[in-house]
């Protein structure tokens, strides 16, 4: 790293547009970045990093407009010069990897025309030279089969291998920057290890400055020589990395990993009888086989984490389990005695018994309904309460969950933020007094401080009352977090189950070793070290 | 996949004529007695009823009539008298040539300025162009038309009815028609432009448009390169519908200038209840109609890598 | 040319009433209502200045009109006078009176046709949509063969067979549009049915009634009644095309579209008679699409928020 100054970027101003009225989205950041250098952008959703990330390229998206400061990049105004000029460093000079690389790709051309279409159009190399390069490139990613990949579609090729190609177009013309708009989130987390290593590399061969956007900061850890934080537009504060880690400064940072240190104290006492146990259930959809040979027991009082990565048929078995898929194979017992499989078949009590909390509370709650009806709806319809005393629970609940109950009462879904939106959902399940709750990947949708505040709710919820819940996640953190035992699966089977202590402890499965390993750690040097004893073990 | 989509269009067709045909079984009583009406007596109604062949189950009915209108045997005029296919016979032509007229100056215009305004979007021109085309889908077909009577024909410049014969030269027949065209092209143009424009801003806020801006490259180059292989699909299905729309539009302007097609024909058989002529030109309507909506089916899969290149 | 001139007036007239009725609004109305008044385009406040001003003549019709509907008053093919300010048609009729009394026949059918077809329509469409299965398959696929026949021609077709009295251009009319109704509702529904506040809904075990009633209905209203808006201004100008055509509403009945047909010698005589009634066609429609235009553009802004 030298001490040459690439990009400076002075009281950054940014105004977005909601309906008719402007407002300003980034208020005032600055930010300096040298040669060689990688700088990790972090914050909450909101926080304006993508906006500030594209503004370093000159860039504003429609509805956003840059209305102050100054973005100098290597000597240049890209304020002030012409539309012409900059495009002329776009792609050239500047490149960015964008977050979805399947939505990024144009699905009408193959990836090795696109790659090929910065280079010749900013005349730095011509379309033979601009094709060997690819390949070169595509190699040096890691990329399966260099040479043909390059001349399959997009959609013919997979998520994290299209992350890849993206970043190796961004580096087709070896700009002197690269924006990456977090180029890992949407990517699994054995995937994720990958592309960021392959990200890491590339970056260092070819001593490329970067801004590496992220939400995560053990991602950033990784990566980064440098770390901001923002939050609503405003820098928080900025540190060495290793600084930040050992030390951060301000209270909002320290709350970025407070998901990470939270934990619920450690079960002592032995599990009761089985409160519903799923016994050898296969599924299908159609003819597609989701689930084969699903078999665990869930424990009265108990937390049990379902994890696994997407498609590992953890929210069909919810699904199973609840009676919306009727199992090919196999029953589950609900207090020993058989459900039956198909919902309508089911009476009312048994499904009072098991309700669900959903990933997406903007999705769960009807947006036309008050919540007074969203809460009180189960209560009326399997506790028959009425009137007044309806009401009267409505308001324990509202309670319960820590909402006013005066203040929020008559409101519609639209009127809450996300977190107190996920409360009602638990509300909602709370109403029919049941005895398992399901929650589905509850917390993945919302920012770590709010998730936190979830966790800490269902964990006091639990103990007031009694409850099991089964949760579905696919973050590791989470689950060392609350639960008490732990099911893992992969592909429609269970491939490893047991009390929390028993899997977080060696000897692993393999499976669920290459998944705890692969969970990025809070230490700058964690993704060097897993990669030498991945190496090591061969 | 292009052959399943072929079928798929011939079953529609089939059951189409299906119900072209069934639409004649509600009538009540039956076709001959309608015909007669107050003068039946029973040895007419027999007579005629073996004359149209009435006398036959109606799956042998349907199968006379749909392998005659296959060979361009449509049957005879309930009220003429004369056979049907003599009657379409030139009209069908007018017709074509009219709408192919109306197609050949509405859609370049349409496309141009929908792109023109979804690239310039909330420019003055944008929003010109929006109220002028929410105007023209507002307004009646005769009005437009009466209301280019009132203005071109009055001056003379253009003839506000048309009469054609077999000697009329193409150069006039351009003349003559253009009042008829331009008042097609009026109504179309304003939907073509609209969808036009939905289409392109839809595809101009996704992602990899983004990326091609990102990349630096020219606004021309991402239109023609990024914006257009993936427009073509939507685009090809703004221009069917409208082409399709346009044999609804034909009827009511045939009327207006007097135009000798099939609209015309169609409006005065249904005056007339002849309801073998209106089944005739329905069946030929409804073949063009599902027709261009499966040549757009085609040539959208044709343009879609994502189809053509499976994995 | 003057009367070019009177109508873009007149037009210029009903936007500032508007305006001035919208600022109105916004200085006394307060809470929701007045939310929805300060989001309101002027051309959306013109909209329904124009909607409400059809509303009353059509209702006040008899008051209004100087002459009888159908009364034959004068000589025919008057100019315009002071008795008749509009001249009087081909057989003597009062040309205002007439066209006054249209407001209430010509948009009072369309308005009854429009309410069937979308009754009918919609509950089978979200019927299909929240049943699935067989019962869905079957209703849409006899949908999509009924639409590929162009609207126009079918209802010809139909009309040919059934006759060309008002009774059963209602009822083709709302039968060929329920079908479009059909796949709207149909599609709206569909997205509302995989939402997961629906599938918690059945967990609970709700019945099908109440699914249809609580949760679904209340979040299709928008686009339903936005398409109400749209398909009434196509049912408005098929009806109309129709009578245009002299298969639809027929004399003496007062109607506009007829009466364009009645009267279409005097255009080429460089009278604009004639098309008045075709002007109050367009007029109501360009109103109606004006106010469909904010909704739309109010429920996709409120999806973004």
């Amino acid at each position: 790293m030298s001490g040459d100054i690439l990009l400076k970027i002075e009281d950054l101003r940014i105004e977005g547009r909601s309906g008719d009225t402007w407002s300003e989205i980034v208020k005032g950041v600055d930010l300096t970045l040298h040669r060689g250098e990688v700088l990790g952008l972090i914050g909450e959703s909101g926080a304006g990093k993508s906006t500030v990330g594209l503004a370093a390229m000159g860039y504003a998206r429609d509805g956003c407009r840059i209305t102050g400061g100054t973005i100098e990049f290597d000597g240049i105004d890209l304020r002030r010069t012409s539309e012409a000029q900059r495009r002329g460093l776009r792609g050239k000079r500047i490149a960015y990897v964008a977050q979805s690389a399947a939505a990024s790709f144009n699905p009408a051309h193959r990836l090795i025309d696109q790659y090929a279409e910065g280079p010749v159009t900013h005349g730095v190399m011509g379309r033979d030279k601009a094709e060997e390069d690819a390949i070169e490139l595509y190699r040096r990613m890691q990329l399966p089969d260099p040479e043909g990949i390059g001349f399959r579609y997009p959609h013919q090729v997979s998520g994290g291998q299209l992350q890849r190609a993206m970043t190796a177009m961004a580096m087709a013309c070896r700009p002197d920057l690269i924006i990456f708009d977090e180029p890992t989130t949407a990517l699994d987390v054995t995937t994720q290890i990958e592309v960021l290593a392959a990200i890491r590399d590339i970056v260092r061969q070819f001593d490329t400055a970067a801004i590496y956007i992220t939400h995560d900061l053990a991602v950033v850890a990784q990566a980064a020589d440098r770390i901001k934080v923002l939050l609503r537009g405003e820098e928080v504060e900025e540190a060495e990395t290793r600084a930040m880690l050992a030390a951060p400064r301000e209270d909002y940072t320290k709350s970025l990993w407070a998901v990470r240190s939270f934990a619920r104290p450690e079960r002592t006492d032995s599990p009761g009888a089985a409160l519903v146990s799923v016994q050898g259930v296969s599924a299908a959809y159609g003819k597609v086989p989701v689930l084969e040979d699903v078999s665990f027991d869930l424990h009265p009082g108990r937390t049990m984490a379902v994890v696994g990565e997407s498609g590992s048929g953890k929210s069909t078995t919810a699904r199973v389990i609840t009676g919306l898929l009727p199992p090919s194979a196999g029953t589950v017992l609900f207090e020993g005695s058989p459900l039956p499989p198909a919902l309508k078949s089911r009476t009312r009590d048994q499904l009072r018994q098991v309700q669900m909390i959903y990933q997406m509370a903007d999705t769960a709650l009807n947006p036309k309904l008050r919540l007074r009806e969203l809460i009180g709806r189960p209560a009326q319809m399997y506790l028959g309460l009425r009137g007044r005393a309806l009401e009267a629970r409505v308001r324990d609940l509202l309670a319960l969950i820590e909402l006013e109950p005066d203040t929020y009462i008559d409101r519609l879904p639209g009127e809450l933020s996300g977190g107190q939106k996920q409360r009602i959902g638990i509300a909602r399940a709370l109403a029919a007094e049941p005895k398992l709750i399901i929650c589905d990947e509850v917390t993945s949708a919302l920012d770590q401080i709010v998730q936190e505040g979830i966790l800490k709710l269902l964990t006091r919820l639990q103990d007031e009352l009694g409850l099991s819940y089964m949760f579905i996640t696919h973050d590791i953190a989470t689950v060392r977090a609350i639960a008490d035992d732990v099911v893992v699966m992969q592909k429609g089977r269970v491939v490893d189950k047991g009390p929390k202590a028993q899997i977080f402890a060696p000897p692993h499965e393999p499976y669920t070793e290459l998944l705890l390993s692969s969970v990025p750690e809070m230490d700058p040097d964690w993704l060097t070290g897993l990669l030498e004893r991945r190496a090591a073990q061969g | 996949m292009i052959l399943t989509r072929v079928a798929l269009g011939i079953g529609l067709l089939f059951v189409v004529s299906l119900v072209i045909f069934w639409a004649t079984e509600l009538l009540p009583g039956d076709l001959a007695s309608q015909l007669l009406g107050q003068s039946a007596t029973p040895e007419t109604l027999a007579a005629l009823r073996e004359q149209l062949g009435l006398n036959d189950p109606a799956p042998v009915r349907y199968w006379n009539w749909l392998s005659g209108a296959l060979t361009g045997d449509f049957g005879v005029s309930l009220a003429t008298n004369r056979p049907i296919a003599d009657l379409i016979g030139a009209r069908l032509g007018n017709t074509v040539f009219l709408a192919l007229y109306a197609a050949a100056l509405s859609v370049p215009i349409a496309l141009t300025l929908g792109i023109l305004s979804a690239l310039w979007r909330n420019s003055i021109f944008d929003r010109a162009a929006n109220a002028g085309a929410l105007g023209a889908i507002s307004l009646p077909e005769f009005f437009v038309a009466y209301i280019l009577v009132l203005w071109l024909a009055q001056t003379g410049l253009f003839p506000s009815m048309v009469r054609i014969n077999p000697t009329t030269t193409m150069g006039e027949r351009l003349y003559m028609t253009f009042l008829p065209a331009l008042t097609l092209t009026l109504v179309v143009t304003a939907h073509m432009m609209r969808m036009t424009r939905a289409a392109i801003i839809n595809l101009m806020a996704s992602p990899y448009i983004e990326m091609a801006r990102l990349k630096g490259l020219s606004p021309l180059r991402i239109v023609l390169r990024h914006a257009l292989p993936n427009a073509l699909a939507p685009i090809i299905n703004v221009v069917a519908l409208n082409l399709a729309y346009l044999i609804t539009g034909v009827v009511v302007v045939e009327v207006v200038f007097v135009y000798p097609g099939l609209g015309q024909l169609m409006v005065d058989a249904v005056s007339n209840r002849d309801i073998a002529v209106v089944q005739a030109v329905a069946l030929i309507f409804a073949t063009a109609y599902v027709g261009l909506n499966l040549i757009a089916d085609v040539l959208s899969t044709l343009s879609n890598p994502r189809l053509m290149h499976r994995r | 040319m003057g009367f070019a001139a009177t109508v873009t007036l007149g037009l210029a007239g009903l936007f500032a009433l508007a305006w001035v009725i919208r600022a109105g609004g916004r200085a006394v109305l307060t809470g929701q209502s007045r939310s929805l008044v300060n989001d309101m385009p002027l051309t959306a406040a013109f909209g329904l200045l124009v909607i409400l001003i059809y509303a009353i003549v059509a209702i006040a019709a008899p008051v209004l009109a100087p002459f009888p509907e159908r009364e034959i008053v004068g000589s025919q093919f008057q100019a315009w006078n002071a008795e008749h300010p509009l001249g009087t048609d081909r057989i003597g009729r009062d040309m205002l009176s007439r066209l006054i009394y249209g407001a209430r026949n010509t948009v009072g059918i369309a308005f009854a046709t429009t309410a069937l077809a979308f009754v009918v329509g919609s509950i089978l469409g979200l019927w299909a949509a929240l049943t699935g299965g067989w019962l869905d398959q079957l209703l849409s696929r006899f949908v999509d063969a009924l639409m590929a026949i162009p609207a126009l021609i079918f209802s010809l077709l139909l009309l040919t067979i059934f006759g060309t009295s008002v009774l059963s251009l209602i009822l083709v009319i709302a039968a060929v549009d329920a079908t479009r109704v059909f796949r709207l509702a149909r599609s709206v529904a569909q997205g509302i049915v995989v939402m997961d506040y629906i599938e918690a809904a059945k967990l609970r075990g709700e019945g099908a009634w109440f699914l249809i009633r609580r949760e679904i209905l209340p979040n299709a209203m928008a686009p339903l009644v936005a398409e109400f808006g749209l398909r009434f201004c196509f049912v408005f100008l098929s009806i109309s095309s129709l009578s245009f055509l002299g298969l639809g509403i027929k004399p003496p009945t007062a109607d506009w579209g007829s009466m364009v047909r009645d009267n279409a010698t005097l255009i080429t005589f460089g009278d604009v008679t004639p098309l008045l009634p075709a002007g109050c066609i367009a007029l109501l429609t360009v109103a109606v699409n004006f106010v469909v235009d904010w909704q739309l553009h109010r429920a996709s802004g409120l999806k973004e928020g």
